[in-house]
């Protein structure tokens, strides 16, 4: 290599490639981001780029009672159904990860793809099935039929995050634990549960923003009184192009952001690779 | 001692057969459903009608659009991430999880302010004299590739970041060191070991774009139409659920014929090596 010549040409070329392009690619990745957060803090009226000056008005009239009661309902109603589509995912999807390990390789090999299935379908698809289904039966399309129908959509997240961390557990500890003469409900409040943490809190942080965000589900199964956050965006941004949306906008983004660092702090592998 | 895992698993597995597989097996039948027994109407009708036809075709247009533009983009994150430092890296796997973990409808917004008659891309074009008056890409195909390269952009970039870092940097050294350039490292090594990363990606693309419900309405405006919005319309405005269950399927269809097609590359040895 030393003896040859080297064409430096194609080696700048190259670094601008890898360090001036891939660069750009970023800025395209988190421009947008950056935008819609700035756009909230404008003065004027309309969705100019760049903002006409700095106010925070947008986000008093989001905070507003009177002016933003359906938003405030729409917030409250995605809350209840992401804490509700938690709470079902850790009662169906972590008891799965658990007796997964204790099951023979070739049957765990089996079932998993059933249970991760609803991560491969469009939801949307999904959402339609739900609502021919639940019809019927004779449901109507409510809160409950939503919550149910995230469980079932966003629940494999929550044993797929845990399910990484068990596999990386030793089954001997648990063992241990038993053999010490603990019984089977104190070896998984102390040892199982303990050790398997990082992944289900992972897995809640995955499922509580997956559902916040979705849409073609509770499309299908949310009934008019229901109206979620993220269908309330969508009908402010095709009826009138509210700015206030700018300011939902903001606030999201900050909890995206307070929600990551939460989690690199709390979920940060002890070594890193 | 193994005491039998099945119990713990059973609930879930009971959620899944009755909340997810039945409802599905109960979409396709319904596509079947006529008055008098099985019948294939729904899947002529669908077919025979020109516009339907012309919307699948678009919606798979744009799923390959934006796996070629998140290829495109992706590739030189990738390579950012492979040159850069423990920092570096870091910092840009936060950056890709930000707009990941950011609302479908946020990053749908921000596109929407962009793209308008009063964004920054106007502004430019009308400030390098590009263009005599604001133009607006909202509503245009180009405009929503644009949008959808950057929404499913993390989708692309993530598989490749975690192959890259499971990869000994001594790989290239390697072939440094027997006199190969960067661009002939690039094109024979880096991408070849990229390959399973970029065909999970494209899985993941495809299905993400094709069934993107809001980006789709509303930076395609009402003159785009995709599949997602012939089955809402068909559901919410024509109450024709048959007809609907008939469309959901074939989008099922064709995603997965696509899923499976990737799926089988990925396992192909000559083609991805023997990683």
């Amino acid at each position: 290599m030393r003896d040859r010549r080297e064409n430096p040409i194609p080696v700048i070329l190259y670094k601008a490639f890898a360090y001036g392009f891939g660069g750009l690619c970023v800025i395209y990745l988190v421009a947008p981001i950056v935008i819609a957060l700035t756009m909230s803090f404008t003065s004027g009226q309309t969705l100019k780029y760049p903002p006409q000056g700095f106010s925070l008005r947008w986000y008093a009239a989001l905070l507003d009672p009177v002016r933003s009661a359906t938003e405030h309902i729409a917030a409250w109603n995605s809350l209840k159904i992401a804490g509700l589509a938690v709470l079902g995912s850790l009662i169906f999807a972590v008891p799965a990860t658990i007796g997964m390990t204790r099951m023979k390789r070739s049957t765990a090999g089996t079932i998993e793809p059933l249970l991760l299935a609803p991560l491969v379908l469009p939801s949307l698809v999904y959402g339609l099935a739900a609502l021919i289904v639940a019809n019927f039966i004779g449901f109507k399309p409510s809160l409950w039929l939503t919550v149910s129908g995230h469980v079932v959509v966003f629940g494999p997240l929550m044993y797929r995050a845990a399910s990484v961390v068990a596999q990386g557990l030793n089954p001997s500890l648990a063992e241990a634990s038993t053999t010490m003469g603990a019984s089977w409900f104190m070896t998984l409040r102390r040892v199982t549960l303990p050790l398997l943490m990082p992944g289900i809190l992972a897995g809640a942080f995955l499922v509580f923003i997956q559902s916040l965000d979705n849409v073609s589900v509770s499309l299908f199964l949310a009934d008019a009184r229901t109206t979620v956050l993220p269908l309330r965006m969508f009908a402010l941004i095709e009826e009138s192009l509210d700015v206030r949306v700018a300011a939902i906008s903001g606030i999201l983004i900050a909890v995206t952001l307070v929600g990551l660092l939460v989690a690199r702090r709390v979920l940060a592998p002890p070594r890193q690779a | 001692m193994k005491a039998s895992g099945f119990p713990y698993v059973l609930p879930m597995l009971l959620l899944s057969v009755a909340f997810f597989a039945t409802p599905l097996a109960v979409l396709v039948g319904f596509s079947f459903a006529g008055p008098g027994g099985a019948t294939l109407e729904h899947y002529a009708r669908f077919f025979g009608d020109a516009f339907n036809f012309r919307v699948l075709v678009n919606t798979a247009r744009l799923g390959l659009e934006t796996v070629i533009g998140t290829t495109l983009l992706g590739v030189p994150i990738a390579l950012l991430y492979w040159h850069g430092g423990r920092n570096l890296r870091q910092v840009l796997i936060f950056l890709t999880l930000i707009p990941m973990l950011t609302s479908n409808v946020v990053r749908t917004f921000a596109w929407i302010v962009i793209l308008g008659r009063q964004g920054p891309i106007s502004e430019a074009l009308v400030g390098l004299g590009l263009t005599g008056m604001p133009t607006s890409l909202l509503f245009t195909e180009l405009g929503l590739v644009m949008a959808m390269c950057q929404i499913d952009l993390p989708l692309i970039i993530l598989p490749l970041i975690a192959i890259l870092s499971r990869t000994p940097v001594q790989l290239t050294e390697a072939a440094q060191v027997s006199g190969a350039g960067p661009w002939r490292i690039f094109v024979t090594v880096l991408l070849p070991l990229m390959l399973p990363g970029l065909l999970a990606g494209w899985i993941l693309v495809f299905a993400s774009t094709s069934s993107s419900f809001v980006t789709q309405a509303v930076i395609g405006g009402a003159r785009n139409v995709y599949v997602p919005q012939l089955i809402y319309r068909e559901v919410g405005t024509l109450f024709d659920w048959p007809l609907a269950s008939a469309i959901a399927v074939v989008l099922l269809l064709s995603t997965g014929c696509l899923l499976v097609a990737l799926t089988m590359m990925s396992r192909h040895r000559r083609l991805v090596g023997h990683a």
